[in-house]
């Protein structure tokens, strides 16, 4: 005997196959990563929220989860930031203008942007983190006047490493914004802050009782900054971190991405620190 | 035909009528699968007669142990359940999900649903159809559908059989998922065999199973058929060899994500994932991508994974869970605990496959317990990984 459900789903269009969409313009950030629009072959690019991410396939080599970094409100391409650190991740830097890629999504549940309006944002990154971060920067430059106070604390391994450089000079022209970079390494023609992005929370001016976090960086950095947005008085509701898990199907199904009772892939990527401080502070979960 | 208010019209079939009853689903083009004896052990495999059935057979279990005698009847249905599980079927261990191939304009994608099987499955327990009720809510509930598990899943026709034998690692009392079969099936039957007879009760649970049954020589049960097939159960049920307490299992066991248990059971268990393989509602899987010499075409294929390898959690720096106290903890939190967040049901049927087909008899009911006997503090000290 078969329930209604199971007959409903034979229908409908597979979300394991993916589409196929076009490399457009390329741009080399770093010596190890690459900035791809990709527009579909056919039909109209799928809309997107700031957080949300794809799967992206390279033919024979295999899919890998990333985040998109481009503008929602673009919608004639995706964009993806990728940093060459495996074999799929590799391929995809490798692409030239012209070629095909398989490509699934946009799946998961973004930044609260929306819910972020009327309060000031703390947008907190560590390295590649600043990706996924780059189109709630996008959607609240786009809409400033719905914001209070907006900070960007940015942590990168060192000076020349600096992702989208280029841009944080541009979005530091803006005089209603206020950015803090640091870096963990430096020569001696740095004068800007060293060491950890933590460090540079309990200096941001931001209204505590009226903050939204939005934490993106390796797990360790997401911790630490959780605890210091914490620490400065932001409520563990009012943070978001971005998550990571090795991720297979992005689609609930293939039990990869489970962290504690949440599948990273469909209650994340972005999480409410509240929701998972507890297990956060669990080892291995 | 006689009819009840718990339950379907309820007949009476010969052991014959149940031949006919295989003929009339091969003669449907339905695949018809059921138990037979193999290598030693009952698995689940082609029937095209009654006679491919485990005859006089039935199965020893033990945490760690399994082993066919005879038995003194010609029981079809006179053992539990053997390593394999109707999941082999509807989720198998391999399945291509597509094949790309590079053009002069790039790649393109296609799949291939033409060799979707029609199953019939002879034999399906109660702690089996609850697993595959499971596995519905996982691949068909959420908020994307597994399409491929979807078009096998509609077309099965599935016979049930109520248990006339409790394993002693059988547990699916306590689990509320047995063994007496409730719904989810098409056909359910109960096997009555005794010096003077050898039939079975049959339970219509669907159009399509009363259909069937119309096609084969049937009478209707008669009340002393119902008493004894009731008693068939209530024997089994009273046999059942092992329990788990369920009552805020799942509470408990989330508050002890740091408790020592974890570590002295990842003393003994080996990381097979030889659990995960048997178990009947375990649904990970891991993909691979594969492509030809010439590299005009690559396809992306499917396989079961197991949260108990080093490579199920890896991120690009390394994996999530190194330590086997961290895998194990996943596994059985997941199956009792977190499963119930996720899908409102425990991932357990009480099924026992997972204590009998552990190579060092780890037992899922033995180490609730202990968590239970011996529970922690909710701020315990972070793990120490010792």
């Amino acid at each position: 005997m078969v329930p209604e459900s199971v007959s409903a789903a034979a229908s409908l269009p597979d979300p394991f196959v993916p589409q196929i969409y076009r490399v457009g313009r390329l741009r080399r950030e770093l010596h190890d990563t690459v900035t791809l629009e990709l527009a579909p072959s056919a039909g109209r690019r799928p809309a997107f929220r700031p957080g949300q991410f794809n799967m992206l396939y390279v033919f024979g080599v295999g899919e890998i989860a990333v985040s998109l970094s481009g503008d929602s409100t673009d919608e004639t391409h995706f964009v993806h930031t990728v940093r060459d650190v495996g074999a799929v991740s590799k391929a995809i830097t490798e692409l030239g203008t012209g070629a095909t890629i398989g490509l699934r999504g946009p799946f998961g549940v973004g930044w609260p942007v929306e819910a972020a309006e009327g309060s000031d944002v703390v947008l907190v990154a560590g390295g590649l983190g600043l990706a996924p971060l780059r189109p709630a920067i996008y959607h609240i430059l786009a809409n400033r006047v719905r914001y209070g106070r907006v900070v960007i604390l940015f942590g990168s391994r060192n000076p020349h490493d600096m992702l989208y450089r280029h841009e944080l000079e541009e979005w530091r022209q803006h005089l209603d914004i206020s950015i803090e970079v640091t870096v963990d390494h430096a020569e001696a023609d740095w004068h800007g802050n060293v060491g950890v992005v933590p460090a540079l929370i309990p200096r941001a001016t931001f209204d505590r009782h009226n903050t939204i976090a939005l934490v993106c960086g390796p797990e360790v950095m997401m911790r630490y900054s959780a605890s210091a947005l914490a620490e400065a008085g932001v409520p563990p509701e009012r943070i978001y971190l971005s998550m990571e898990r090795n991720m297979k199907c992005a689609i609930g199904l293939c039990g990869h991405c489970q962290f504690g009772p949440t599948f990273i892939c469909k209650d994340g990527p972005v999480m409410q620190f509240a929701r998972i401080a507890k297990i956060f502070a669990i080892r291995e979960v | 035909m006689q009819h009840r208010p718990d339950g379907g019209t309820k007949a009476v079939i010969s052991r014959e009528a149940l031949q006919q009853l295989i003929e009339a689903l091969s003669a449907e083009n339905c695949r018809v699968l059921g138990p037979t004896v193999r290598d030693g052990a009952i698995v689940y495999d082609e029937i095209a007669q009654v006679g491919n059935l485990p005859a006089g057979w039935t199965d020893r279990q033990e945490a760690g142990r399994y082993h066919l005698e005879r038995r003194e009847d010609d029981a079809l249905f006179g053992f539990a359940v053997g390593p394999q599980s109707w999941k082999q079927f509807l989720h198998p261990p391999v399945e291509t999900l597509w094949t790309a191939r590079q053009g002069d304009d790039g790649i393109s994608i296609a799949t291939d649903r033409s060799e979707t099987p029609i199953f019939a499955f002879i034999g399906v327990r109660a702690c089996e159809l609850h697993a595959i009720a499971i596995q519905d809510r996982v691949f068909l509930d959420g908020p994307y559908r597994d399409v491929t598990y979807g078009m096998r899943r509609q077309d099965a026709f599935i016979v049930a059989v109520n248990c006339g034998n409790a394993a002693a690692t059988c547990f699916c009392a306590s689990m509320g998922t047995g063994p007496k079969v409730d719904a989810g099936f098409d056909l359910a039957l109960t096997e009555l065999i005794d010096a003077t007879r050898h039939e079975f009760v049959v339970e219509v649970g669907s159009e399509a199973g009363g259909d069937l049954l119309d096609r084969l020589p049937h009478r209707p049960a008669a009340n002393a058929d119902l008493l004894a097939a009731e008693a068939v159960i209530a024997r089994t049920q009273s046999a059942m060899g092992r329990r788990l307490e369920t009552d805020g299992l799942k509470e408990l066991l989330q508050a002890n994500l740091n408790h020592p248990r974890w570590d002295e059971v990842a003393a003994r268990c080996l990381a097979c994932g030889n659990c995960t393989s048997v178990c009947p509602t375990c649904f990970c899987t891991t993909v691979e991508d594969h492509s030809d010499l010439m590299g005009s075409s690559a396809e992306r294929i499917r396989k079961w994974d197991s949260c108990f390898t080093l490579d199920f959690s890896y991120l690009h720096g390394g994996s999530v869970r190194t330590t086997a106290s961290s895998r194990y903890r996943q596994w059985m939190t997941h199956k009792l605990a977190s499963w119930i967040d996720q899908f409102g049901t425990s991932g357990c049927v009480g099924c026992g496959r997972c204590i009998t087909w552990c190579p060092v008899g780890i037992d899922i009911t033995a180490e609730a317990a202990a968590i239970r006997a011996t529970p922690q503090s909710r701020k315990g000290e972070p793990h120490g990984g010792t």
